[in-house]
C-alpha cells in the first residue's frame, strides 16, 4: 500500500479488516439498521444483498463513517472509527475506495481531473506521474486516453461506472466498497463490470464489499453473501441479517425470504398488493 | 355535553402546545445545526489554507461576474433617490442638500444592503443549488470517501470569497450610486454643482463609508454560511435543490435585514461613545 511506510505485521494481517459490533442506525423515527454484527477478513469478497430500502447502502456508508451510527461501533484495521480525529479518519479513508451507485463524478471536472483528484489532494506526485497513473487506471477499466478530456455528462452509464472504479483504484486501496455496481446497466455492461471487479481483486488483492441485488454479480464475485431484511419486516427479537454464508448455500437456505429473493419471487408481497388493490377498489 | 366540550377544548389545547413545541424544537435544532456548521467552517478556515485552484474560480464567480449587476443597481438607486427626494427638498428650497442625503444614504445603508441582496440572489442561491446538487448526487460523500473534508474543500473558499469581495462590491455599488445621483441631480434636474458637492463633503465622512463597509462584512459572513448550509442540508430530488436555493435567498435576505438593524444600533452606539458631541472627526 502506497501510504504505509512500514510493511504490516503478521498480527495485523490476521486481524479482520473490518469489525462491526451491534451497529444500529436510525434517521429520526425510522430505524434502518438494527444490531448488525460483522467481521470481514482481508482479501474477502463479500456481497450484501437485500430488497431495496433494507439499509444496504447505509451499511456501506457506515463502514467508512460517511454516516455515523446511532449505536454500536465500526473498527477498521483494529481502530474504532468513532474515536479517530479528523486527520486519522482521513488517513483511514485513503485506504478505501468507494464506487458510488451513480459514480458520483464531479460534474465540473473532466474525467482525467476526476480520476487524478485523490492523487492531487494527498500526494506530491508530479503532473507527469499523475498523468501516467491516470492513463494506466483508465486502461485497466477499458477506457481510452481520449476519454480523459470528456466531462461526466458526455459519458454513458457504463463509462461513468468505469471512471468511478478507476478513481476508486487510483490510490491503490486495501478495501473497495461497491454500491450497486451493475444497477441500471445492460446485461453486457453488467458482465463487464463484474469482470472488472474480479480483475481488480486479482490484481490488487483487495478486500471487496459489494452491495447488490443482482444475483449474477453474487454468483460471479462473492466468497460470502450477507442478506439483510428491512427492519419493519422483522419479527420481534429477530436479527436483521437473515443469511450469512457462501453463495452455494443460498439455494439451500431454509429461510423462505432468502429463497424468494434468490429466485426473484414476490411471494406474500403479491398478496399484499392484491389486498391493497381490493381496498382501493 | 359540558364534559364533551371541555374534552375537545383540552385536546385542541394539547394540539396547540404540541405544534408550537414542535416548531420551537425544530427552530432551535436548525439554529444549533447552523452554528455547528459555522464553527466547523471557522475551524477549517484557520487550520488549513484553501488551494489556489479552488479559490480563484469562486473569487471570479462572486466578484467579477457580480460586478455589472451591482454597478447597475447602484447607478439606478442613486438616480431613483434623486427623483424621489427632489420634490420634497425643492419645497423647502434645500435641493442642494440632495448630495448629502443621497450619498449618505448610499454609503451607510443602500450600498451595503443592495450589494448584499444582489449577491444573495445572484450567487448565494446558485451556490446552494450547486452544493445541493452535489449532496443529492453523492458528490459530497465522494469527497469525504476520498479523504477530503467537504467543508474545507467546498465551504471555506466560498466563505472567503464572500467575506473578501463583498466590501469591494459595496464600494462599487456606493460609487455608482454617487455617480448616478450626481448625474440625475446636476445634469437632469439642474441643481448647482458646486453646492451639491460642497454639501456632500460637509455631511458625508469616512465614518459613513466605514459604517457601510463594516456592515457588508457581516452580511457576507451570514450569506456564505446560510447558502452553504442550505446546500449541504439539501433534501433529495429536484424539489429539494429548488427549496435549498429559495431558502438560501430568503434566509439570507431576512438575516441581512436583521443584521442591518442590529449593526445600525451598535455602530451608532460606538459612534456616540467615541464622539459624544456627534460631530465627525474625519
Amino acid at each position: 500500500m502506497m501510504m504505509n511506510a512500514l510493511p504490516p505485521t503478521q498480527e495485523q494481517l490476521d486481524r479482520p479488516l473490518i469489525q462491526v459490533h451491534d451497529l444500529s442506525v436510525r434517521f429520526g423515527q425510522q430505524e434502518v439498521l438494527r444490531n448488525i454484527n460483522l467481521s470481514i477478513p482481508r482479501g474477502q469478497s463479500m456481497v450484501v444483498i437485500g430488497e431495496s430500502g433494507c439499509g444496504k447502502t447505509v451499511l456501506l456508508k457506515t463502514l467508512i463513517r460517511l454516516i455515523a451510527p446511532t449505536r454500536g461501533s465500526v473498527h477498521f484495521d483494529g481502530q474504532d472509527l468513532a474515536k479517530l480525529s479528523e486527520k486519522e479518519l482521513t488517513s483511514q479513508r485513503i485506504r478505501c475506495g468507494y464506487v458510488f451507485q451513480n459514480a458520483a463524478l464531479f460534474d465540473s471536472m473532466t474525467v482525467g481531473q476526476n480520476v487524478s483528484f485523490p492523487l492531487r489532494q494527498h500526494t506530491n506526485m508530479s503532473d507527469r506521474e499523475i498523468l501516467e497513473r491516470v492513463r494506466a487506471r483508465l486502461a485497466e477499466v477499458g477506457l481510452p486516453d481520449s476519454a480523459m478530456k470528456k466531462k461526466p455528462a458526455e459519458l454513458s452509464g457504463g463509462m461513468r461506472k468505469r471512471v468511478g472504479l478507476a478513481r476508486a483504484l487510483i490510490m491503490e486501496p486495501e478495501l473497495i466498497l461497491y454500491d450497486e455496481p451493475t444497477t441500471g446497466l445492460d446485461p453486457i455492461m453488467s458482465d463487464v463490470i463484474n469482470e472488472l471487479m474480479m480483475r481488480t481483486r486479482r490484481h490488487y488483492s483487495v478486500t471487496s464489499i459489494i452491495v447488490s441485488h443482482d444475483m449474477r454479480t453474487v454468483r460471479r464475485v462473492a466468497d460470502r453473501v450477507v442478506m439483510i431484511c428491512p427492519v419493519p419486516r422483522l419479527q420481534p427479537g429477530e436479527p436483521q441479517m437473515i443469511f450469512d454464508g457462501p453463495p452455494s448455500e443460498l439455494e439451500r437456505c431454509a429461510d423462505r425470504r432468502v429463497a424468494q429473493f434468490v429466485r426473484g419471487e414476490a411471494g406474500e408481497r403479491l398478496m399484499e398488493l392484491r389486498g391493497s388493490a381490493a381496498i382501493s377498489a | 355535553m359540558e364534559a364533551n366540550r371541555s374534552g375537545r377544548l383540552r385536546d385542541s389545547l394539547h394540539d396547540w402546545v404540541g405544534d408550537w413545541g414542535g416548531v420551537t424544537i425544530d427552530a432551535f435544532s436548525a439554529i444549533g445545526d447552523m452554528a455547528l456548521f459555522a464553527w466547523s467552517t471557522l475551524y477549517w478556515l484557520v487550520s488549513r489554507r484553501p488551494r489556489r485552484g479552488t479559490l480563484l474560480p469562486i473569487l471570479y464567480q462572486v466578484g467579477v461576474l457580480s460586478l455589472p449587476v451591482v454597478a447597475l443597481t447602484g447607478t439606478f438607486i442613486g438616480m431613483v433617490l434623486a427623483v424621489q427626494s427632489f420634490f420634497q427638498f425643492q419645497q423647502l428650497r434645500m435641493e442642494t442638500r440632495l448630495g448629502a442625503v443621497i450619498n449618505m444614504t448610499l454609503a451607510r445603508e443602500l450600498g451595503p444592503v443592495l450589494a448584499a441582496t444582489m449577491l444573495a440572489g445572484r450567487v448565494g442561491s446558485a451556490m446552494a443549488a450547486e452544493l445541493g446538487t452535489m449532496r443529492v448526487t453523492e458528490q459530497i460523500d465522494a469527497l469525504s470517501s476520498m479523504g477530503t473534508n467537504p467543508i474545507h474543500y467546498l465551504v471555506v473558499p466560498r466563505f472567503l470569497a464572500f467575506v473578501m469581495l463583498i466590501p469591494a462590491l459595496t464600494v462599487m455599488a456606493v460609487f455608482m450610486g454617487v455617480v448616478g445621483g450626481y448625474f440625475y441631480s446636476v445634469v437632469i434636474l439642474g441643481i448647482d454643482k458646486h453646492h451639491y458637492l460642497y454639501n456632500t463633503r460637509e455631511f458625508v465622512g469616512s465614518w459613513d463609508l466605514f459604517y457601510g463597509l463594516a456592515k457588508s462584512v457581516f452580511f457576507g459572513i451570514a450569506m456564505a454560511i446560510v447558502s452553504c448550509y442550505q446546500g449541504f442540508n439539501c433534501t433529495a430530488g429536484a424539489e429539494g435543490v429548488g427549496k435549498a436555493a429559495t431558502a438560501a435567498f430568503v434566509h439570507s435576505f431576512v438575516l441581512i435585514l436583521l443584521l442591518d438593524l442590529m449593526l445600525g444600533i451598535s455602530l451608532d452606539a460606538v459612534y456616540f461613545a467615541l464622539w459624544p458631541e456627534g460631530s465627525s472627526l474625519f
